[in-house]
């Protein structure tokens, strides 16, 4: 296959302070006088240093800028991130959100209401939980949610203080020690073992009368499935602590597994990576956090109730503590409804399926790469969606890492692929999720990249090193930007800095 | 399973293209694929959910059909806001934040997101420019979660567990910051102490300072408050905090910053509040978004939950972004990073940007003026309304609380009255006889003039 002549737009587009002139105006308001109502002393006194732009500059400025960013226009096998078609009506159908406040009240949202109880009625069969709350404005943010009620569970039955440690694995997402550590817990991470999950024993020497919950998630993103994960769960729930299912990689397991059948007390869901919600970069989001009757209590509310075909919004009796204001981002739960409809069980088994298929075929075509190698070997069923690979023998032969094989691959139109969260488990890793959008072209297209990149690593090492080529801009320079003299965040630091 | 049509958001459940994929790897069928997952944990059927619309025109009047069920209060005449406004969008905006390069991603190297970097860079270089503060984080979830984060701060900062705080705050808010503020071990939990306010939310100086001791981490004022005043005590409260050397943390509309002077130039050490004004719409509450700034000083950088975003150089010498400090936020150190971080709001960066990019100077005071002369305009209107009481129509930006109890009226019955009569939504409801009504630019005199003469008749 012939690689493509990809090249970034390059617009040379200046930063907003530096365009524009003096008295140009991008929008007006009605003229009004405020003479005397701002307080003494209160009153700025110098205008903020913004641009001066008309309408049509901004437009464009800010139109070249999203050309110098390759989004998913090109591939982007971003693993762990799950990378998803974000279906266009779900976003057109969402803008008559856009006026809704959502403090109005529950009989003139009634329509929104309905959306909301109808994905929540569709996860509960997708995981078995009983009740979920849509406010957790992100992943991290539905760990924090377990974090905040595994401390009012507790505390509510008179344990507070004695349960005071949480247990995760090296391979969970950072968030969930995070949160955990933030929620006042102290941490325990299990290593791994051979098999690439940690080993009951490990499990059973941390449990204990102080142990308030296990934080983990299945499969890992390394695409391997814990089968002592009932076990664990067991031993977890006999020591009184409680059990939480980070569903981060969801899509391999869709219609396969339920978080609840295999015991756990809560998982979550991210909507903005499983279930077609737009990323926007970054958020807003959405981590669907579900969980039993029993722990429903403590969940933030307002949560939405059905009766009798009407909708109203009822809080929790012992509400743990909100995570976000008001319901959470529910435009973006409207997306993931309409996505869910869209889709439909068996298109959620086939999504899976198609998921766990694409990687294995990746796989297969990977390992024949020199140098190419994945985890755990020992390791030897199929990983489900995704693989966590090492270009630690390429690193060894040429000095190339799997940062400058990611900037090389950008150059041919590859957005970046996902290295791998702190800690490494093995050298110079490199994860790629090949989900259920992306076409076999396209996924044999990202493989022919790969390919010839590994090919110039030993041919041509230095075009690699000094990749990428064809962006908007070369690599970033050793600039030491933690040195407080350098970093800027602002023009007017930047401008302090240069002198 | 192999679906009898291709669905269309996946190209390979095309059956001769799923088939040619699986006889890549030696099957006829996906089941020996997850051969890692034990029979015992696998679900026996599919899940229950309703039929499947994967025609977009079904789907399409389905969605449709639900939203018409909805009367969004922004397509009205609405006076609510308290923590989420409907102030204009710009259509610019909107069409930014929906192009596709910023609206479908998740995060692509420096070079291949160096257009994303580099409006996320002009989001904190504008709004530390309105702020009058250099050191600006990337977006976090909301004013609440920013206020959580710095009283965090502040206590790492210090070495101190109190928080001073108005009484006086948005109840959804508060229920936020309680969160971060609490812990399972009783040596971290901050305690929340509340000070004393004026009908306008305005603190009670000598209040605040009698409360304000060696334990004192932060003092935290809000400008405009939530009951609207502005925080006239700004430059005591941060004096009254130095004092006891605690940190002085301010939150603040940026909308406002084009007439209020910055926390910049009032002795704030961190500032924090709502993007959302910048530019996007309520979505329900799906708008929020929230920031952390403050001095470029070390030892406030050190503190940062917030992913920071750095102009740097090329190879080549040109201007680039990347990330500094990153080995402190959660994605570098796990449990022992500032606090956490992770998916946030940053497409309302997108919108901020833009949106602070088109006002400018002139705007932002163009726009604050405006605020300003609504809300007195609708102080005056309204007090000549028999059954209302103004608590103060002077000194107040965007929201006046609203007193029917001369009326014997309570908020519920009148706000159900101006909906179902007048089709009106009334105030947030802070007592049962007092309600928060929100003024913006979006309103004009003669709405203002109409929900009076509302009043008259619901009150009569």
């Amino acid at each position: 296959m012939s690689l493509r002549r990809y090249h970034a737009a390059r617009w040379d587009e200046p930063l907003i302070h530096q365009i524009g002139a003096p008295g140009r105006r991008g929008q007006h308001f009605p003229l009004a006088s405020s003479a005397g109502l701002v307080p003494a002393g209160l009153q700025r006194t110098s205008p903020p240093d913004l641009p001066e732009l008309s309408e049509p500059e901004v437009l464009n400025h800010f139109l070249r800028l999203s050309q110098e960013t390759m989004g998913m226009i090109g591939v982007s096998l971003f693993g762990t991130c799950t990378m998803k078609y974000n279906p266009r009506v779900g976003e057109q159908a969402a803008r008559r959100l856009a006026g809704v406040h959502p403090a109005q009240p529950a009989e003139t949202m009634q329509g929104l209401l309905a959306a909301v109880h109808g994905l929540d009625l569709m996860l509960r069969s997708l995981s078995g939980m009983d009740r979920f709350t849509f406010q957790a404005a992100g992943g991290a943010d539905a760990a924090w949610t377990q974090a905040v009620i595994t401390r009012a569970y507790h505390a509510a039955r008179g344990q507070g203080t004695s349960r005071t440690k949480i247990i995760t694995s090296l391979q969970s997402h950072p968030c969930n020690p995070a949160t955990a550590a933030t929620a006042g817990f102290e941490v325990i991470t299990l290593p791994l073992g051979e098999t690439g999950y940690p080993s009951l024993d490990m499990l059973k020497a941390a449990l204990g009368p102080d142990t308030a919950a296990l934080m983990i998630n299945n499969p890992d993103d390394m695409g391997v499935y814990n089968p002592e994960i009932m076990e664990w769960v067991r031993l977890v729930k006999e020591a009184g602590a409680l059990a939480f299912y980070d569903h981060a990689n969801f899509n391999g397991v869709m219609t396969k597994i339920r978080a609840r059948d295999l015991g756990f007390d809560a998982c979550m869901f991210m909507l903005h990576k499983t279930f077609g919600v737009s990323k926007g970069g970054g958020g807003p989001a959405v981590g669907a956090y579900g969980c039993t009757a029993e722990l429903a209590p403590f969940m933030p509310g307002p949560l939405v109730v059905e009766d009798g075909g009407a909708y109203r919004l009822e809080t929790p009796p012992q509400q743990a503590a909100k995570v976000r204001e008001y319901l959470g981002n529910l435009q973006q739960v409207f997306k993931a409804y309409a996505w869910t409809r869209a889709m439909g069980a068996e298109g959620l088994a086939e999504a899976s399926d198609l998921s766990v298929l694409l990687n294995n075929y990746m796989e297969k075509r990977l390992l024949t790469l020199r140098c190419v190698t994945r985890s755990h070997p020992e390791q030897t069923s199929p990983r489900l969606e995704m693989t966590r690979y090492s270009l630690g023998t390429l690193f060894e032969d040429t000095g190339i890492s799997a940062v400058d094989v990611q900037n090389r691959m950008a150059d041919f139109g590859i957005d970046a692929f996902w290295l791998s969260h702190e800690p490494w488990i093995v050298p110079q890793p490199f994860t790629p999720e090949a989900g259920e959008m992306w076409s076999r072209e396209d996924i044999d297209y990202w493989i022919d990249v790969l390919a010839h990149v590994i090919d110039e690593a030993y041919r041509d090492p230095e075009t690699v090193r000094s990749a990428p080529h064809n962006q908007v801009v070369a690599k970033l320079s050793d600039r030491d930007i933690n040195d407080p003299a350098n970093w800027a965040t602002t023009w007017a630091a930047w401008q302090r800095k240069q002198g | 399973m192999v679906q009898s049509r291709a669905h269309p958001f996946m190209p390979n459940s095309a059956a001769a293209g799923k088939a040619a994929l699986l006889g890549e790897l030696g099957l006829t069928g996906t089941e020996p694929l997850f051969a890692q997952i034990p029979a015992a944990h696998r679900l026996q059927a599919l899940p229950d959910l309703p039929p499947a619309l994967t025609s977009e025109v079904e789907l399409s009047r389905h969605l449709n059909a639900l939203l018409d069920r909805n009367r969004p209060a922004g397509d009205g005449l609405s006076f609510l806001g308290g923590g989420i406004w409907q102030h204009h969008v710009p259509a610019v905006v909107d069409e930014i934040v929906g192009r596709a390069e910023f609206l479908t991603p998740v995060w692509g190297t420096p070079s291949s997101d160096f257009g994303r970097n580099q409006v996320w860079w002009e989001f904190t270089s504008q709004l530390g420019a309105l702020l009058g503060l250099e050191l600006v984080g990337l977006p976090v979830y909301s004013w609440g979660a920013a206020a959580g984060h710095a009283f965090r701060m502040a206590a790492r900062l210090t070495g101190r567990t109190r928080i001073i705080l108005p009484a006086a705050i948005s109840p959804e808010r508060l229920a936020v910051i309680e969160g971060y503020a609490h812990s399972a071990d009783p040596a971290m939990r901050l305690e929340l102490v509340p000070a004393p306010c004026d009908a306008t939310g305005r603190l009670d100086l000598a209040a605040v300072a009698a409360l304000a001791d060696a334990n004192t981490a932060a003092i935290y004022y809000e400008n405009p408050a939530y009951l609207g005043g502005l925080e006239t005590g700004a430059a005591e409260l941060a004096a009254i905090a130095a004092r006891v050397g605690a940190e002085t943390i301010a939150g603040v509309d940026p909308i406002s910053l084009g007439v209020i002077a910055p926390p910049g130039e009032l002795g704030v050490d961190i500032a924090v509040g709502t993007i959302q004004t910048l530019g996007v719409h309520m979505h329900a509450g799906g708008g929020l978004g929230g920031f952390i700034a403050t001095r470029d000083d070390a030892r406030y950088a050190a503190e940062y939950p917030t992913l920071l975003n750095s102009l740097t150089t090329t190879v080549d010498g040109e201007l680039a972004f990347g990330l500094m400090l990153f080995h402190q936020s959660s994605y570098g150190s796990r449990e022992l990073g500032k606090d956490w971080t992770g998916n946030s709001t940053y497409l309302w960066a997108v919108a901020a940007a833009t949106y602070m990019a088109l006002l400018g100077p002139a705007g932002f005071a163009e726009i604050g003026h405006l605020i300003l002369a609504r809300t007195r305009f609708a102080g005056e209107t309204l007090a000549g309304v028999n059954g209302v009481k103004v608590a103060e129509t002077g000194g107040v930006f965007r929201e006046l609380l609203l007193d029917f109890s001369a009326s014997g009226r309570s908020v519920a019955a009148v706000n159900r009255a101006l909906l179902e009569r007048h089709g009106i939504f009334g105030g947030i409801e802070i007592t049962p006889n007092r309600a928060l009504f929100a003024f913006t630019e979006c309103h004009t005199e003669a709405d203002i003039v109409r929900l009076a003469d509302a009043l008259r008749e619901v009150l009569s």
